[in-house]
């Protein structure tokens, strides 16, 4: 509170009344219009581009003095990025932070979606590089904007063809380009193409900001997402060969950890909240309370 | 053919600024006819093919093209949607550049395959099968169908596009140069393509060049144009033969002889 008061400069939630204000406009046309990215005049932040100015500004945005707060990175709530995005929270808006799931009210994402089901009345905001899913395969802003007018979207899977005549089947794992409500092509963010299916009929509500591309889309509660494929290569989402190494789920993203330079390694889930929570539970992956140098 | 031509320009001006970009064209193309605009550079054959396919504006005139349901309709008042699906379905336009009509950095097979993609074909063991026989039609190796056309030649390219031109069986096909700076064995076996292809799927066409030899084999009928006008208009051979105006003259007489 002592450095709140110190900082009685800032407006609440860091960004002045009228920059809100503009900002939810944007979020409900996004709304409005699922999948469409709505340009909005992204402002300077107190932190480089490219480590969530836009996820900010849209936290920022919808954030009241109720809310609980919970950031993650890459699944993980201890990172870097979701430490200190948390902490400016805290202290520009005093509002409540955890690293539950289930009791945030909003959850400011980079990369992952958490792997509990979220509930209506939850919102998840995604931090977003490159919002256009065309970019790479057409520079131009001008042609991709007709594009997405038109709905002229055969270049989307050109990519996926050359994915599967380079390797022999769809190798895109992340980014893994989605069409909402059967209208416009979205890139879902940087997230693994594991999480796309949870966004399908989602009961929270799914905001996407992009601050250097100026750029905020929305995906509202119960709205079809759908990923995209050609009929004899379907989606699939990866599939891991061994549970958690800690608390031995299965059918949960896992991260790779390196544990010596012998070639030790374990796979523990990515979403740190919900390991401990099972781990609280009394679950026991194979690896959970060894040191690690013993571990092989 | 027919008995209903299947574009119909009518006084096609277009100004760039106070400068004549071309003035005042009309003229009917018929199913399966294979027309060629010829004149030096600047004299508006590349402007007037660029406002007949919808790629550039006309200050005044009209464009009229007969549908598949037989109704001709103006190209300049129908929707963006609507002529940008025209464009890729039933028209074809192959560029003097081949990396302007082509994606450099997707394989021969998307670059066939994607304007089957861009109307829905979703299948893709179908694309690539279809992918794989236009690849021998135009004279490409299959193997080849994984490579990016900047590994190709220029011919290759030229022939590729070609190619990725005419997957969806268009009925018109516009070339701007389509021999332009390959060199002359090149061209010739890209004419006999051409020619053989033109004949089998009865395509309509509008050649841009400056070479007589290309009109001469391949198209029907041809127009002189200079600074801007249509000077003369005519069969093919008629033209080359016994050429009316002053200008043709000349310009039939510049060619070289070996």
């Amino acid at each position: 509170m002592n450095t709140h008061a110190q900082l009685a400069t800032y407006n609440f939630a860091y960004l002045d009344e009228q920059t809100k204000r503009m900002i939810r406009r944007a979020i409900l046309k996004a709304i409005a219009i699922p999948g469409y990215q709505v340009p909005f005049a992204s402002r300077e932040m107190p932190m480089p581009y490219g480590w969530g100015t836009g996820g900010v500004q849209v936290t920022a945005s919808v954030l009241g003095p109720d809310d609980t707060l919970k950031v993650i990175d890459q699944g993980a709530d201890d990172t870097t990025n979701a430490v200190s995005i948390r902490a400016f929270f805290q202290k520009v808006a005093n509002v409540a932070v955890t690293t539950s799931t289930a009791e945030a009210t909003i959850i400011q994402t980079r990369h992952r979606i958490p792997e509990e089901t979220l509930k209506e009345g939850q919102i998840l905001v995604y931090q977003v590089p490159i919002p256009e899913p065309l970019r790479f395969l057409e520079p131009r802003e001008t042609e991709t904007r007709k594009m997405h007018a038109l709905e002229e979207y055969g270049l989307m899977h050109v990519k996926l063809y050359e994915d599967i005549a380079k390797n022999g089947h769809i190798a895109t794992t992340y980014a893994y380009p989605v069409k909402v409500e059967g209208r416009y092509v979205m890139d879902p963010s940087p997230t693994p193409k594991f999480d796309n299916p949870k966004m399908h009929r989602s009961e929270a509500l799914q905001l996407f900001g992009a601050g250097r591309e100026k750029r905020i889309y929305a995906v509202p509660p119960y709205t079809d997402v759908v990923s995209l494929d050609f009929e004899d290569h379907p989606f699939e989402i990866q599939k891991f060969d061994e549970p958690c190494a800690l608390c031995g789920a299965r059918n949960v993203y896992l991260d790779e950890v390196i544990l010596n330079d012998k070639g030790g390694r374990m796979f523990v889930c990515s979403d740190t909240d919900h390991c401990e929570k099972r781990r609280a539970e009394g679950h026991v992956g194979h690896l959970a309370g060894e040191a690690p140098e013993t571990a092989q | 053919m027919s008995d209903h031509p299947l574009l119909r320009v009518n006084a096609v001006t277009k100004f760039y600024g106070a400068r004549v970009g071309c003035r005042d064209v009309s003229f009917e193309l018929w199913p399966g006819e294979v027309l060629a605009v010829v004149g030096e550079s600047g004299s508006g054959k590349t402007t007037l093919l660029n406002a007949i396919s919808t790629r550039l504006l006309p200050t005044s005139g009209t464009v009229e093209y007969r549908m598949r349901d037989g109704q001709f309709r103006d190209l300049y008042r129908m929707g963006e949607a609507e002529r940008r699906f025209l464009m890729r379905t039933d028209w074809g336009f192959v560029h003097q550049n081949p990396a302007d009509g082509l994606r450099m950095t997707v394989s021969a097979g998307a670059n066939v395959g994607e304007r089957l993609m861009a109307i829905g074909d979703r299948h893709y063991g179908n694309i690539r099968d279809t992918a794989s026989q236009w690849l021998g039609r135009v004279e490409i190796d299959t193997d080849r169908i994984d490579d990016q056309p900047r590994d190709f030649s220029g011919g290759m390219r030229q022939r590729l596009q070609i190619a990725r031109n005419l997957v969806t069986g268009p009925r018109l096909v516009f070339m701007d140069e389509p021999t332009g700076g390959l060199d002359v064995s090149v061209q010739a076996r890209l004419l006999d393509l051409v020619r053989g292809l033109v004949n089998d799927l009865g395509l309509a066409a509008i050649v841009v060049t400056h070479d007589l030899a290309v009109a001469r084999l391949l198209s029907h009928r041809m127009m002189v144009m200079k600074d801007g006008n249509v000077i003369e208009h005519g069969l093919t051979d008629r033209v080359l033969d016994d050429p009316r105006e002053p200008y043709t003259q000349l310009l039939v007489s510049s060619i070289l002889q070996v």
